[in-house]
């Protein structure tokens, strides 16, 4: 391959990516909605469209015809540049994410995953930390101090959590030997699931990535009784909606990394002993990743609407008292597995 | 020595996640239930007896009001909505009120006019629909007051078993 054919096919996996994103977003603001109304007993929107499918394309232009307003006490610069920084990151790191195995189109070998990197794990950390500063700038610049609240409720979420967060995932680690994604899910072959052999660091590894999305039950950075709408209490009409789309990006990528370090990625348990044809089993293996992420944005949201916000302190000795000694105690249980079995 | 408080959670409940599961259960539960939700101007809701919708004026089968206008409902109403000019009338009843207006922009919906009236002539509606597009529309006179009395038999019953 020369390297314009290098350039065009990896333009056309970002727009798909891209294109595919902004899509699910809508969806996933639709299916909250509808979700949370079956949980309490209601029908959710169903006016817009055909059982209210194009609500969200009703709200996204509500949000758009409304007046952009900076506050007067604000800092203009960063006001205005925190909501790109938390798209910006959210977007970004879409790049690492393998949805499938490689393919063969048209004579080109094509990796399902837009880059390859090999360090895919530690990009996604580091990205993920990144977008922290969205938020905190946000919080700061607005000249508010419910904003300001938010904001540093953010950041110091963040640090408590993404510590159980990477311990978590250094169990992952240790048994796949690679920070690349697509490593690690070949290492969950059959059903070698990280979920099942370590089910501790299943468990605190979801738990602070519900922490870092800042979603129920802790979403304490926007805790609407408290801090009216934190970090985003001073933003309106474009701006608002690049958080709200950070956010509900966020929870894609939470899950698909939930997916890909634990759920074994687009594997489907011994699929390669059926003898099925080389192109329908990379399909189904798409379909299998897209229906585990599904399911996890499902889970994402039923927990939201199930569980009452953390209080503050609660939070925090959640995190560094529970989490965190969990987080190591899932590293020795690893290494005791490797030592023990030789996995 | 410390006391064990019976506000202490156990090891049990500390970890939470018995607790958490048992709520996602429930919830998992309830998204298959059937909807109440009332798909409001196809269907509407039928308000029971004891609801109090906009005021009206009984009017008797022959076509007049049942009010003698004595103005105890414009007197105890907090709002100040009621207004009622009396005149002298050929009937067994001597008075009528010659101008009845409610303004429904500062009506309240207590429901004193009613418990005050001493003939069951001003009674609480079933209507619910009170939409106007400028403040003058806002004020009922008796035009728009006067309701026949078969249409308000369900509040009078209610208000005979349940007014002292």
């Amino acid at each position: 391959m020369n390297i314009w054919e290098v350039i065009i096919i990896s333009l056309i996996k970002i727009l798909l990516i891209v294109v595919l994103m902004l899509l699910t977003v809508a969806y996933l603001v639709y299916f909250e909605r509808k979700i949370s109304a079956w949980i309490q007993n209601r029908k959710g929107p169903n006016r817009v469209g055909w059982l209210g499918l194009l609500q969200p394309f009703a709200d996204v232009f509500k949000l758009l015809l409304k007046e952009d307003i900076v506050p007067e006490k604000a800092n203009k610069v960063l006001h205005t540049l925190a909501p790109f920084i938390a798209l910006f990151v959210s977007f970004a790191t879409y790049a690492v994410i393998p949805i499938g195995p490689s393919v063969e189109i048209f004579g080109y070998k094509i990796n399902l995953v837009v880059a390859d990197v090999n360090i895919g794990v530690l990009y996604v950390l580091a990205l993920t930390s990144l977008g922290v500063y969205g938020i905190t700038f946000a919080g700061w610049s607005s000249g508010s101090k419910y904003s300001l609240l938010g904001g540093i409720r953010s950041s110091a979420q963040m640090i408590s959590y993404e510590v159980s967060m990477g311990f978590s995932i250094a169990g992952v680690l240790l048994l796949s030997q690679s920070l690349s994604p697509t490593k690690i899910v070949e290492a969950q072959y059959g059903w070698m699931w990280n979920a099942i052999v370590q089910p501790i660091g299943f468990i605190t590894f979801v738990v602070s990535a519900f922490a870092e999305t800042n979603r129920l039950p802790f979403d304490l950075p926007e805790a609407e009784p408290e801090l009216v709408g934190g970090y985003h209490t001073e933003y309106s009409s474009f701006k608002f909606a690049g958080f709200f789309l950070a956010e509900y990006a966020n929870m894609i990528i939470a899950s698909m990394m939930i997916v890909t370090l634990y759920l074994g990625g687009y594997q489907i348990p011994y699929i390669d002993k059926l003898g099925l044809s080389n192109t329908l089993t990379v399909l189904l293996q798409i379909g299998a990743f897209l229906f585990k992420t599904a399911f996890m944005l499902f889970f994402f949201m039923w927990v939201r609407w199930s569980i009452p916000r953390f209080r503050y302190d609660q939070l925090m000795s959640l995190g560094w008292k529970v989490m965190f000694p969990l987080s190591l105690l899932n590293i020795v249980w690893v290494a005791f597995l490797i030592m023990v079995f030789g996995l | 020595m410390a006391k064990k408080r019976i506000k202490d959670l156990t090891f049990w409940e500390k970890l939470y996640i018995p607790v958490i599961i048992k709520g996602l259960a429930l919830t998992l539960k309830t998204m298959f239930k059937p909807k109440v939700t009332m798909e409001y101007p196809e269907v509407k809701f039928e308000p029971p007896a004891s609801y109090r919708g906009r005021p009206v004026l009984v009017q008797e089968k022959n076509g007049t009001e049942r009010c003698v206008a004595c103005g105890l409902c414009s007197r105890v109403c907090p709002a100040l909505a009621i207004e009622v000019q009396a005149a002298e009338t050929e009937l067994e009843k001597e008075r009528f009120p010659q101008k009845f207006e409610i303004n429904m922009l500062r009506c309240i919906f207590c429901g004193f006019c009613e418990e005050v009236c001493p003939e069951e002539a001003i009674v609480m509606s079933k209507d619910y629909e009170l939409v106007f597009q400028d403040r003058d529309s806002a004020i009922f006179g008796k035009d728009k007051l006067l309701v026949p009395v078969e249409k308000l038999e369900d509040r009078i019953e209610f208000l005979r078993k349940f007014k002292k």
